[in-house]
C-alpha cells in the first residue's frame, strides 16, 4: 500500500540548495517535507572545500561588479548576465546570514570574516587576482551544510531521511507532488503537493575520475527531463583540475588560492605559458585543458597522465592550518605529505553547469520563451539559471545553491499562499511501481555494476575535457548499446529492506539518460566555449553559437531547441587570463 | 593482494540471527575497504547492503566496526589491516540490515543538546565580530560529522544506551565555548541530567574512533568544568 502524505511544499535533496529553500518556505508554513535519499548532513555540498565567493571586501578592495564581471567572462559569456548580477549582489546577504546563523567563519585580525584568493576571481576586472572567498578552513561546504542543518532542526522543518524520490507529478503543466521510495522498507510514498522543488544536485558519476559522491547519479535531472521538461546546455560538465590521480578526490583550489602550483615532470610550472596573468588561478576548463595538453606532449609526470600540484614552499603552517582536510587527505590516500612532497593530481569530472533551466525565482521553465510549469522549481546544481554559462567559477555553487536556494523557497512560499491543491493524477504511483517491479522481476542477465563501469569509462574517454564529433558519435552509439543491454539487467537482492541493489539499478538509469543528453548537445555544438571543447572546431563562434541548448526528449527522440542568452553589462570578448 | 573480507550480515527478511560470511576479493594494498565492500557488492553478492556516499571521510555514513575498530570504511586502507579484514555494524544501534543501522536515536539526541546559535540579539547588518582567538576556542568540535563513530565505540554508550554520548556532548561543545553564542546554560542543564555527561568515564575510546581527529574527551572534559565552575 502505497502511504499520501500532504504538504504545501515538498523540496527533493537536502543539500545546501534544498535546505536554504526549506528555511525560506518554513517562514510561512509548517506544511513543508524536504524529503532526500541520505541524512541531511551527507549531502554533496558538505564536501565544498576552499570558499564561498561575496565580495565583502574585508581584506581589500572588492565590488560585486568585479565579482558578476569574472563570473560573466569565467562562463566564456553564456551566463545569463541578468542573473548572475542578482546573484552577485544576493551573494554578500547570505554570506552575512550564514554568519549570523553561526557559521563558523575564520576571522582577520580584526574579527572580520577571512577571505582568500581563488580561481578566476579578480580585482578591477581581470587586473590580479582578489581574495574573496570567504572560508572556514578548507571545509567551507561542510560548514554550511551543518550550519543550514541546524537552522532547519530549530525551525522544526520536518525531514523525510532515505527516501529516494523516483518520479514527479505533473500534468497540464501543473506539478502535484513526487512519488518516493523508503529504503528502510521499500515502500512507495506519494507525496501530494502545491509545490515542490528539486535539489537534487549533479551527475558526476556518469564519469569514470570524479569528485562527486557515488549519489550523484542526477536523479532529479533525469526524472524532468521524463517528463516532459527540457535540460539547458547539458554539454557544458566542469572537470577540475586537481583530483587526486586516479580517486578523482578534490584537492581545493584554495591550495592555488594560498599560493600552490602545478608542475610538469620538467619541474615547470606550465601555466606561465599559458595564462601569463593568473597563472595557476585561471579558470577551471582553462587550467585542465592544459594539463591535458601537457600529458599530451608528454610532459605528465613520469609520461604518465597525471601532473603535480606543489605545494612544498608554503611551510607547514599554511599547510596545516589552512588546508588540514586535503592535507589529510593526501596523507590518507597517497602516503604523501604535502609539507614536503607534490601531490600527484589530474583532471576530475566535477560540476554539471547544465541541467533543468529555471528563471531568477527558481520556477522551472518550459521552452525559449520562460514559460514557468506552475508549483515545480529547481536550484543548485541540479538546475540551470544560468549563472555558471559554460564554466563555472571555484566558490559561486555555493553562492548558487545558497542565494537560488533562498529565491526559489521565497517564490514557493508566496506561490502556495494562493494555490490549492491540484488534484492527483489517476494511478499517480503506477509509473515508478512499474518501474521497480520490471528491475526486481527481470531475468537477464547483465550486471548494474559492468554496464556502469563501461559508461563511466567510455564517456571519460569520449565525452571529458577533449571532444570530437567521431568520439562523440561513437559514444552515442554506445549509449544506445548499453540502454539496450540495461532493459536486461538482472538484481540479486529482491528484497524490500534497504534494497541499495535496486538503488543503483535505478541510479544507472538515469545516469544513461543524461549521459546521452550531454553527448547529443555536445555533438550539436560544432564550437568551443567553456568546458566544452571540440577539437574540430576550436575557436568559440559567437555569431552562431552565443546561445544556450534546450534539450528535450519526445518520444524517445531529441530535439535541441535554442534560447537567447541575456547581455546586459558585458559584451562579449576574446577570453585571456 | 587477495584478501578475506569476514562480514556480519544480517537481513530481517530471511535471517533469524546475523552470520558471518566471508569473501575473498582482490585488492590494491591502497585501496580504501569501502573499495573491497564495493566490490563485494558489485562482482560477488548483490544483496550486501551498506551506507555510502563521498568516498573520502567527509559526509559521515560509512561508519562501521573494522578489525574491531571503529572507523570510516573510505577512510582505512586495505594495507593497513593486512589479508583478514572483519567488518560489522556499529554497536549499540538497531540493524536495518547488514551494515545499515538505525540512526535516528543517535539524531535524536543531536537535537536534544540544541545544535544551533542561540542568539536573539539582533544581528548588525554586516558580520557579529569575532577574534580569531575566540574562533580557534571551538574550533576542533566544528569538524563532527556525525558519523557516530565515538558514541558507538563508547562503554559508557554500551552500558546504558540512552546516554547522550560523545557526539551529542561534542556538537554542544561547538556552541557552548562559541562567543557569539548565549545557550549555553540550556545546553548546560541537558548535559548536567542523569544520562549526560556525568556518565563519560574517560575511557578515550571516542578519541581513537574519531575519523576527523577531534580530541573528544578533551572537548567532554571542558564541558564538565564549565558545569562545576560555570566558568564560560
Amino acid at each position: 500500500m502505497t502511504t499520501v502524505h500532504r504538504y504545501d511544499a515538498v523540496i527533493v535533496g537536502a543539500g545546501g540548495a534544498g535546505l536554504r529553500a526549506a528555511l525560506e518556505v518554513a517562514r510561512v508554513t509548517p506544511r513543508v517535507a524536504v524529503v532526500s535519499k541520505l541524512y541531511p548532513i551527507r549531502s554533496h555540498t558538505g564536501t565544498a572545500q576552499g570558499g564561498i565567493g561575496a565580495a565583502l571586501g574585508n581584506m581589500e578592495e572588492d565590488h560585486w561588479e568585479w565579482h558578476m564581471f569574472d563570473t560573466v567572462k569565467g562562463s566564456d559569456y553564456l551566463a545569463d548576465q541578468d542573473a548572475v548580477e542578482l546573484m552577485c549582489q544576493e551573494a554578500i546577504t547570505c554570506v552575512y546570514e550564514l554568519e549570523h546563523w553561526g557559521l563558523p567563519f575564520d576571522r582577520t585580525p580584526d574579527g572580520k570574516i577571512a577571505q582568500r584568493r581563488f580561481g578566476g576571481h579578480t580585482r578591477n576586472f581581470g587586473e590580479a587576482p582578489v581574495r574573496r572567498a570567504c572560508h572556514a578552513a578548507d571545509r567551507t561546504g561542510h560548514m554550511i551544510l551543518q550550519t543550514l542543518y541546524q537552522q532547519c532542526i530549530k525551525h522544526e522543518v520536518t525531514f523525510f531521511n532515505e527516501f529516494h524520490v523516483l518520479d514527479l507529478l505533473l500534468e497540464d503543466n501543473v506539478c502535484r507532488g513526487v512519488v518516493a521510495l523508503s529504503l528502510a522498507d521499500g515502500e512507495l510514498h506519494l507525496f501530494h503537493a502545491k509545490a515542490v522543488l528539486f535539489a537534487t544536485g549533479g551527475f558526476g558519476r556518469m564519469y569514470k575520475v570524479t569528485s562527486n559522491a557515488r549519489s550523484l547519479t542526477g536523479d532529479g535531472v533525469a526524472i524532468a527531463l521524463r517528463r516532459g521538461i527540457p535540460l539547458e546546455d547539458m554539454e557544458f560538465f566542469q572537470f577540475h583540475p586537481t583530483g587526486i590521480y586516479k580517486l578523482g578526490i578534490l584537492i581545493s583550489e584554495a591550495a592555488r588560492g594560498e599560493g600552490g602550483v602545478l608542475r610538469n615532470r620538467q619541474g615547470e610550472r606550465f601555466m606561465e605559458r599559458y595564462a601569463p596573468t593568473l597563472l595557476d588561478l585561471a579558470p577551471r576548463d582553462i587550467i585542465s585543458r592544459c594539463m591535458y595538453t601537457e600529458i599530451r606532449e608528454g610532459r605528465g609526470i613520469d609520461g604518465k597522465d597525471y601532473l603535480h600540484l606543489d605545494l612544498t614552499h608554503l611551510g607547514r603552517e599554511v599547510i596545516e592550518k589552512k588546508l588540514p582536510d586535503i592535507t589529510d587527505f593526501a596523507r590518507t590516500y597517497l602516503g604523501i605529505d604535502p609539507v614536503r612532497e607534490p601531490i600527484p593530481v589530474q583532471p576530475t569530472a566535477h560540476y554539471a553547469m547544465g541541467g533543468i533551466p529555471t528563471d531568477v525565482r527558481g520556477r522551472v521553465i518550459l521552452d525559449e520563451k520562460n514559460t514557468p510549469v506552475l508549483g515545480f522549481y529547481a536550484a543548485g546544481e541540479c538546475a540551470c539559471v544560468s549563472v555558471h554559462g559554460a564554466n563555472r567559477l571555484g566558490t559561486n555553487s555555493l553562492v548558487d545553491i545558497l542565494v537560488f536556494g533562498k529565491l526559489a523557497g521565497r517564490d514557493m512560499a508566496e506561490y502556495i499562499r494562493g494555490a490549492d491543491f491540484a488534484p492527483l493524477p489517476k494511478d499517480a504511483d503506477g509509473p515508478a511501481r512499474e518501474e521497480c517491479e520490471r528491475l526486481l522481476t527481470s531475468n537477464g542477465s547483465e550486471s548494474v555494476a559492468r554496464l556502469r563501469e563501461t559508461l563511466q569509462r567510455e564517456m571519460m574517454d569520449k565525452a571529458s575535457v577533449f571532444r570530437t564529433q567521431e568520439g562523440l558519435e561513437a559514444m552515442l552509439t554506445t549509449l544506445k548499446e548499453l540502454k539496450d543491454r540495461y532493459r536486461r539487467v538482472r538484481l540479486q537482492d529482491k528484497g524490500k529492506i534497504f534494497n541499495t541493489d535496486l538503488q543503483e539499478a535505478l541510479e544507472l538509469g538515469y545516469l544513461l539518460d543524461l549521459a546521452e543528453v550531454t553527448v547529443v548537445s555536445a555533438l550539436a555544438r560544432r564550437e568551443s566555449r567553456g568546458a566544452h571543447y571540440r577539437e574540430d572546431f576550436p575557436k568559440r563562434n559567437d555569431a552562431e553559437w552565443l546561445k544556450h541548448t534546450l534539450a528535450y526528449r519526445i518520444n524517445g527522440e531529441f530535439e535541441l531547441r535554442y534560447k537567447p542568452v541575456v547581455i546586459t553589462r558585458f559584451q562579449p570578448v576574446e577570453r585571456k587570463y | 593482494m587477495r584478501v578475506v573480507l569476514k562480514i556480519k550480515r544480517f537481513n530481517p527478511e530471511r535471517d533469524r540471527e546475523p552470520y558471518w560470511a566471508e569473501y575473498e576479493v582482490d585488492v590494491e594494498p591502497v585501496d580504501r575497504v569501502l573499495d573491497a565492500l564495493e566490490y563485494v557488492k558489485w562482482h560477488l553478492d548483490g544483496t550486501l547492503a551498506f551506507r555510502r556516499s563521498c568516498a573520502h571521510g567527509i559526509c559521515g555514513s560509512d561508519a562501521m566496526l573494522i578489525n574491531g575498530r571503529n572507523r570510516l570504511a573510505c577512510k582505512v586502507l586495505v594495507k593497513e589491516l593486512g589479508a583478514r579484514i572483519t567488518v560489522e555494524p556499529l554497536r549499540g544501534f538497531p540493524v536495518i540490515k547488514d551494515l545499515v543501522v538505525d540512526m535516528e536515536g543517535f539524531f535524536a539526541k543531536y537535537r536534544a543538546i540544541k545544535p544551533y546559535l542561540i542568539n536573539d540579539e539582533p544581528p548588525p547588518e554586516t558580520e557579529r565580530r569575532q577574534s580569531p582567538e575566540e574562533r580557534a576556542r571551538f574550533d576542533d568540535t566544528t569538524k563532527c560529522i556525525l558519523c557516530a563513530a565515538c558514541t558507538t565505540s563508547c562503554p559508557s554508550f554500551w552500558a546504558n544506551g540512552e546516554y547522550i554520548g560523545p557526539a551529542a556532548i561534542v556538537n554542544a561543545h561547538r556552541f557552548i565555548f562559541d562567543s557569539r553564542d548565549r545557550g549555553a546554560a540550556e545546553r548546560l542543564a541537558v548535559l548536567n541530567a542523569r544520562l549526560g555527561v556525568w556518565r563519560c568515564r574517560t575511557i578515550f575510546n571516542c578519541v581513537e574512533a574519531c575519523p576527523r581527529g577531534i580530541d573528544v574527551t578533551r572537548a567532554i572534559a571542558e564541558v564538565k568544568r564549565a558545569l562545576l565552575f560555570s566558568s564560560l
